[in-house]
């Protein structure tokens, strides 16, 4: 590799047996990436396969532990991200790092070096953003900006770096269909001017529509490289994932039974100046029912949660009704003591508590509707750990939970082991009710396919299922219903097999059953 | 240049037990170093002050009757600490207890029955609890700082004391002393222990560090104290409220705080002076978290601070050093376990680099 030499013709960037150890766990293991000047390059993995760490250590932010990093045939150390934009490496992260008060071109100026006037700098930034399809208003402030705006930020940020190679991680996750097919036109004009892109995802789908070539990784070892457009999209699974993924079957769940869980007219103010109000928001699931609610990351998911949750219960009792009994101000546990059960989106700190064992975090969810067999006492309300940790070994073993030891805290677990645990929790009391937000985000395929087919069997045995999900993949092959949530509203709801995708991007962007207006939404 | 404290992936479970012991070593060393500075000998000056006390019956009896408080009001702060409820103003609940329960033996002093006792120590209680509630409605319902209210109260209740006694409650037959009236037998807290002075306040502290032990280890309400000091979204979900617990152990921690304070001017000092802690409800603060906030680590941190408090007077004594240097060992504990806990789950880094960053960018 390094004997060719010319940095014109040969690879922009070499790694040659990059390892990286936590302790004695390498979460990269010896690899090798090689990405030619001008290609889009694909990095796929399931979660924790190593791909966060790898380009951590592209960019500086991590010491790699062993290897080596060629730049246009120099080897280099790459001591912090600034080393790594002077290079000519710019990264945009899955997370991003704005300050939402301020302006868009205060942002990118903290991200400059000093000394360069904010206004020059609102100037080139603008310049730069309509160049690239990626119109923003340099004075807007970021807390009224959407999420694929703020991605834009941070895109462009990095472009005023003029760099060679741009770093992607999982940019999609955050943005509507017609949002990403903007970001792909871009990426293309980026690749045309000979840039190079490092594309990371897990989306197949995307990665065979745009990128030139890919490395997958799984448990921190290169498993393949390939050319993913020669591949299938269950061979480059099998790549990621190590077999074959279990296909979920949503088959037998047509048959409507009773409303079990209803909103009417549900609103509620924002609680923070950052928080999304809900908007008469209206829903029936029945039983042996799905109902998914998509929509963009951010558009009152969490807040439609916690008012169907009775963890901020609403005003007035009639607005949320479960088993057609009118529960709005009652409190999440009355509600659990009728047969509801809820899987928060957030694992740490929300749905679990890390530090705690997992048979402690399963009382956290059932010690009120377990009350008769997991406390004793009478008044004292002494904990039985016999009978909640023999719960818990039968939570662990039905949804096959991965854990070290018999009873380990929650944060010891993966997160996709956490989140089955954490839905097994749920469905091991088989609820009638079962509310879910994002049930497999940041989880593996393998753990990802076992949850959604549990949730799809829950309703199969008569129960009715709420998912609120951002991933349209999970949507479809849970979903026998389909609404949209945007803003804090929430459109009507069709019937899976009724909306494609493009009507659900166009939903996602607030517009509710205007076809015709398909145009106005991409031109924006 | 500047100093960054960073995680450490895994905490050592080894250190962690080790901790409290380390730092009261270092705060021995450092002691030490100060009596140098001062001229005395510190091996000397270190006998006389943590070995001394432990020689003789009596002041072993001295200790306990010094460690009742520390450990009862200890014992409330921690579940307070524990459910993230930072009542720092035990000091003034302890004085409110104190002065509540005498309202019995000062006010009707002429009323001699069995029942004045027992009552004296609910009305304690009581005072401690209400005088707690303050702080507590603050925070729950105006979300207003607790540390600053609680702390700010402390001051109102020792004025308030000081009030009382040179004013309404006053000695008649005192000398215009600035004292109540001396309490009749039946308002005093009868001895434990034949042998000496120990009364009986050292043993509801006893039992209220195994109580409250018992209740954050088995029961349901332990664990809801737990999960709400670790995450309140976490505790919200399990339906618990955050609001009530602040209520919970505000006025748990302020009725055990009154209590010590009752049990303490009935059985030890037996009439109501201007001063009638010696700090208590801060030194138990220490006391508290060098108990690691479990109950029993606490029996063993009270009498371990106890000693401290023996150990001025006893150097007084024989060093002729102020009483200020019990203090400064409360102080320097204090500094050494926050320390060594601190530097347990955190490694300090120095970064030489300014913002933007310099470059080693290797074979260019």
């Amino acid at each position: 590799m390094s004997a060719e030499g010319q940095p014109a013709i040969g690879p922009l960037l070499t790694v040659g047996q990059l390892t990286k150890l936590f302790g004695t766990f390498a979460a990269c293991n010896g690899i090798d990436l090689e990405i030619k000047p001008g290609e889009i390059h694909a990095l796929l993995g399931e979660n924790g396969a190593g791909k966060s760490t790898l380009v951590k250590m592209l960019f500086g932010v991590l010491a790699p532990t062993s290897g080596e990093i060629v730049w246009q045939g120099q080897p280099v150390r790459i001591a912090s991200p600034s080393a790594a934009r002077r290079l000519g490496i710019g990264m945009v992260f899955q997370h991003f790092s704005l300050f939402e008060a301020l302006t868009v071109a205060e942002n990118i100026a903290l991200s400059m070096a000093p000394g360069i006037s904010l206004n020059r700098i609102a100037e080139e930034a603008s310049a730069l953003s309509h160049s690239y399809g990626l119109p923003l208003d340099p004075k807007a402030h970021v807390a009224d900006l959407s999420v694929g705006e703020r991605q834009r930020i941070e895109i462009v940020r990095a472009l005023l770096q003029n760099p060679k190679l741009i770093i992607l991680d999982e940019p999609t996750s955050v943005l509507t269909p017609q949002e990403a097919d903007r970001l792909f036109e871009t990426l293309n004009k980026l690749k045309a001017e000979g840039r190079s892109v490092l594309y990371i995802s897990h989306r197949l789908e995307e990665v065979q529509r745009i990128c030139d070539r890919a490395t997958v990784l799984r448990h921190g070892k290169v498993t393949g490289a390939c050319d993913p457009r020669r591949e299938t999209p269950s061979s480059l699974a099998r790549m990621m994932v190590g077999s074959d993924v279990a296909h979920v079957s949503a088959e037998g769940t047509s048959t409507k039974g009773a409303v079990k869980l209803e909103a009417r007219h549900l609103s509620a103010p924002a609680r923070t100046p950052f928080a999304v109000a809900l908007k008469n928001i209206c829903l029936k699931v029945h039983a042996g029912e799905v109902l998914a609610i998509a929509g963009v990351a951010g558009n009152g998911q969490g807040e439609l949660f916690d008012a169907l949750s009775g963890e901020y219960p609403a005003a007035t009792d009639d607005v949320v009704r479960i088993a057609d009994k009118p529960v709005g101000t009652r409190g999440i546990n009355a509600r659990r003591l009728m047969g509801a059960g809820f899987v928060p989106e957030e694992r740490h700190g929300h749905a679990a508590v890390s530090a705690l064992s997992l048979s402690d975090n399963l009382i956290l969810a059932r010690s009120q509707s377990d009350r008769r067999a997991f406390l004793g006492g009478g008044v004292l309300g002494l904990i039985r750990q016999d009978a909640v940790k023999s719960a818990t070994r039968r939570i662990a073993q039905a949804m096959d939970v991965r854990k070290s030891g018999d009873n380990p805290p929650a944060g010891s677990l993966s997160g996709g082991n956490l989140q089955k645990f954490i839905v097994g929790r749920e469905l091991d009391r088989q609820p009638t009710v079962l509310v879910v937000n994002q049930p497999t985000w940041g989880v593996d395929a393998g753990a990802a396919s076992r949850i959604r087919q549990a949730l799809v069997d829950l309703a199969k045995s008569g129960s009715a299922v709420l998912v609120i999900s951002q991933d349209l993949d999970e949507i479809f092959e849970v979903a026998t219903e389909i609404a949209v949530i945007s803003e804090g509203r929430l459109s009507d709801i069709y019937p899976a097999a009724e909306l494609s995708r493009e009507k659900i991007g166009l939903l996602m962007g607030g517009m509710y059953g205007k076809t015709e207006s398909a145009e106005t939404a991409h031109a924006h | 240049m500047r100093i960054e404290l960073e995680r450490r992936p895994e905490v050592s479970r080894l250190f962690s037990i080790l901790s409290p012991v380390i730092a009261l070593a270092l705060t021995m060393i450092f002691g030490g170093i100060m009596f140098l500075l001062l001229g005395k000998n510190p091996i000397t000056a270190l006998h006389s002050f943590f070995i001394e006390p432990l020689m003789e019956v009596w002041s072993l009896h001295e200790l306990a009757i010094k460690a009742a408080p520390l450990i009862m009001i200890g014992v409330g702060l921690s579940v307070c600490y524990r459910s993230n409820n930072w009542n720092i103003g035990a000091e003034g609940q302890f004085i409110a207890g104190a002065i509540a329960g005498s309202i019995l033996p000062v006010v009707f002093h002429e009323w001699h029955s069995p029942l004045v006792l027992p009552l004296m120590l609910l009305l304690g209680m009581l005072g401690g609890a209400l005088f707690a509630g303050i702080p507590a409605f603050l925070k729950a319902h105006l979300n207003t700082n607790e540390i600053l209210t609680s702390l700010m109260l402390v001051y109102v209740a020792q004025l308030f004391l000081d009030w009382l006694v040179r004013g309404y409650w006053r000695n008649p037959g005192g000398m215009n002393f600035p004292e109540t009236r001396t309490f009749d037998p039946v308002a005093v807290l009868p001895e434990m222990i034949a042998s000496g002075r120990t009364h009986w306040g050292f043993g509801f502290a006893l039992i209220a560090a195994v109580a409250i032990w018992f209740m954050m280890r088995y029961t349901l309400k332990g664990f809801e104290i737990t999960v709400l000091g670790q995450s309140e979204r976490a505790g919200r979900f399990a339906g618990f409220s955050t609001r009530k617990m602040i209520w919970f152990s505000m006025l748990l921690s302020g009725a055990l705080a009154g209590l010590a304070g009752i049990a303490e001017v009935s059985g030890a000092i037996q009439q109501l002076r201007p001063v009638i802690s010696p700090g208590y409800g801060f030194t138990a603060i220490i006391v508290a978290f060098l108990g690691r906030l479990n109950p029993l680590g606490i029996v063993v941190a009270g009498l371990v601070l106890a000693l401290t408090y023996l150990g001025g007077e006893a150097a007084q004594l024989s060093l002729g050093v102020s009483d200020k240097v019990t203090r400064v060992f409360q102080g320097l504990l204090l500094f050494f376990v926050l320390s060594c806990d601190t530097l347990i789950r955190y490694k300090i880094k120095l970064v030489w680099s300014n913002l933007t960053g310099t470059a080693t960018e290797g074979a260019h």
